[in-house]
């Protein structure tokens, strides 16, 4: 249990409460998800925490092995059948505190063991919802707990030295480039990735520049700066709403046409697919990955790009970005246009394996020896593709690479394609 | 009341009553739970993301490249069995017989020699299912009494229509009520338990495919 989870209820009572709590708010589709499963396993061959280490623990479907019990008990068609003969029993606290491991500390929610599955099932999906039970009963690891309270609380997941608000235009003047805060009427409302605030501070540059370039009317929100959220990785559904709606307030507030998501796609999945669900109603913006929105500006002729001296180069697709987000055609419509020489993966766009860190897993200490096992997979992927670097969409990605290059003393250095775009833009005053 | 009586009498009225009520329940009941309005924007158009949906139907029975090395055995071992069933249930004559019945029509169905040869062959790849499920790390690991008492039960009536058509071990009213009896209890079987697939892949397939396809994502 978290520690810092404060109640009068015994583990056991949480526990009891929450698994109530999910049959209860399971829902038709996830209903019949977890009915349709015949039990093939074949997800398992999908799973970069099972193809890296082949324990069987890790397959997808089992990940979800207590609530498809707590249905059955609880919520399903025969449910009881199942409590009067105790064929299912209750989940107990035990139980569900050892698939803490199998629900956080080894699954990035990237969503591929949905592509493989015979009836079409999408396991990912299934996982989603089983964090949120995992927090309901106290089991969100710390690290994400603590996080997703800080930033529903005061909009940033972490104290920080300085306020962020700070740290951008400071970084707006190291860089040269106008960091609007807080303006009105604007075209595009921006946030930025933690990651890059304290990591990557010439990504933020390269957004404020591109935006710059393209002359739309921007700002930045001082009450709404970070793009990640916490709420989302942790399973806390009313903190992740609380956390996307600071964004979408503060984008109604300036009279936002878009909200543009930099390169995270976590914030994407969270932003793009379900902040309107928790909201309640569409929202009265669009909101687009930063890829996506550059790519329009490209077809458009308003982004100019010259050629990009960077040699040959593979690409990591963000999971959240590709696979369930549909936007794996920008960064390719960018790069072409930047006479980059792509070198494939084996499996890219939609099939790509995942970083390793996405789903929160590069924040969850005890985790790192198994996401070093299973980033070997995809290292293995980068180094065959023979390329000179390799780019990325997600500061995330670009965190756990950087991560990955420490650890192992690996010879590559994951880049922003965003910054590879901002050193690339042409002046209208310019020939192409 | 003989035992071939009671299994094509009563026996098979109580087991087609459960099967119907019982697949009609297992579906209604979770129709009957919350469905949530999406309210994201749509990537694609809606006849874009039905079409998708509707295709994937077709296309999850053939894995994706990408998977094919991993998992393209054991799909192949699956699909096989699957199509052994379906032939045998289709176009054995006493069973287009039976079928015509209930429908009020009948088809041409293939020579009895042939079915026995697809039987024995459903059979052995059936045994293989099995050996896979009792030997694979993952799929034990997974498997459940559902797992296990399908597989039985559907062994048990391929078996006893194979001992049946050949007359083999006892007279053969006997064995067909056997059969028949074997049958009964797969009808019974099969609301509470996995067979249910049989009407859940289809539109899992379509409504997944859709879900995702309206974002755009990889289907």
């Amino acid at each position: 249990m978290n520690e810092i989870q404060n109640d009068d209820q015994t583990p056991e009572q949480r526990v009891a409460g929450a698994m109530t709590g999910y049959s209860k708010e399971i829902g038709a589709l996830s209903a019949f998800r977890l009915e349709s499963c015949i039990h093939c396993g074949m997800c398992a061959d999908a799973c970069h925490y099972y193809i890296a280490t082949e324990d069987p623990q890790y397959t997808p479907i089992w990940k979800v092995e207590p609530f498809k019990q707590a249905y059955k008990r609880e919520a399903s068609a025969f449910a009881p059948v199942f409590r009067w003969f105790g064929l299912k029993r209750a989940v107990t606290a035990e139980q569900l505190a050892q698939w803490q491991h199998l629900l956080f500390d080894s699954c990035n929610m990237c969503g591929r063991c949905s592509l493989i599955c015979p009836i079409g099932i999408d396991v990912a999906a299934l996982i989603e919802q089983a964090r949120h039970a995992m927090f309901d009963a106290g089991l969100a690891p710390a690290e994400l707990y603590t996080k997703a309270e800080h930033q529903q609380r005061t909009g940033q997941p972490e104290a920080s030295v300085e306020p962020y608000r700070e740290q951008l235009l400071a970084i707006g003047a190291q860089f040269g480039v106008a960091m609007p805060l807080d303006e009105t009427e604007v075209d595009v409302m921006l946030c930025v990735p933690r990651t890059d605030i304290d990591k990557y501070p010439s990504a933020v540059a390269a957004l404020g520049r591109v935006m710059q370039h393209l002359g739309v009317k921007h700002t930045f929100r001082s009450d709404a700066l970070i793009a990640e959220n916490y709420g989302y990785y942790s399973g806390g559904q009313e903190w992740q709403r609380a956390i996307s709606l600071r964004l979408i307030e503060q984008a109604i507030a300036c009279r936002a046409k878009v909200l543009l998501i930099p390169e995270c796609g976590h914030a994407y999945t969270a932003l793009r697919w379900e902040a309107a669900d928790l909201y309640g109603k569409a929202l009265p913006f669009q909101v687009m990955a930063v890829t996506e929105y550059l790519a329009i500006a490209l077809h458009e002729g308003r982004l100019r790009l010259g050629k990009a001296d960077i040699g040959s180069v593979s690409f990591q697709d963000p999971c959240q970005l590709d696979r369930k987000g549909g936007a794996g055609e920008a960064p390719r419509a960018l790069m072409k246009a930047m006479g980059v020489d792509l070198h494939e993966m084996q499996n890219n766009r939609g099939f790509s394996f995942c970083c390793g860190g996405g789903g929160g897993v590069v924040d969850i200490e005890r985790a790192a020896p198994l996401r070093y096992r299973t980033m070997e997979v995809k290292m293995r992927e980068i180094d065959v593709t023979n390329s000179d670097s390799f780019l990325t969409g997600c500061s995330d990605c670009r965190n756990t690479f950087d991560d990955a290059q420490r650890h192992f003393g690996w010879n590559k250095t994951p880049q922003s394609l965003l910054e590879l775009v901002a050193t690339s833009l042409v002046p209208a005053s310019d020939p192409l | 009341m003989d035992l071939l009586s009671f299994a094509r009498g009563p026996a098979l009225k109580i087991a087609m009553g459960v099967f119907f009520v019982g697949v009609f329940w297992r579906i209604v009941s979770f129709m009957l739970l919350r469905i949530r309005r999406e309210y994201s924007r749509p990537r694609a158009s809606l006849l874009r993301y039905v079409s998708i949906g509707l295709f994937a139907t077709a296309s999850r029975s053939w894995p994706h490249p990408q998977f094919i090395k991993r998992t393209g055995a054991g799909e192949a071992l699956g699909y096989s069995y699957h199509m052994g069933l379906f032939a045998i249930i289709l176009a054995y004559g006493p069973h287009i017989a039976f079928l015509g019945g209930l429908l009020g029509f009948t088809w041409p169905g293939l020579p009895s020699s042939v079915i026995t040869g697809i039987a024995v062959v459903t059979a052995t790849l059936f045994a293989g299912v099995l050996y896979r499920r009792v030997t694979s790390p993952v799929m034990r690991m997974i498997s459940n009494f559902d797992d296990y008492f399908t597989w039985f039960i559907t062994m048990l009536v391929l078996l006893t229509g194979l001992a049946t058509s050949a007359h083999l071990g006892a007279r053969y009213e006997t064995l067909l009520a056997i059969h028949i009896l074997s049958v009964d209890a797969l009808l019974i079987w099969f609301p509470f338990g996995k067979l249910m697939h049989a009407f859940y892949i289809m539109p899992s397939r379509a409504l997944n495919g859709a879900i995702l396809a309206r974002k755009g994502a990889a289907t």
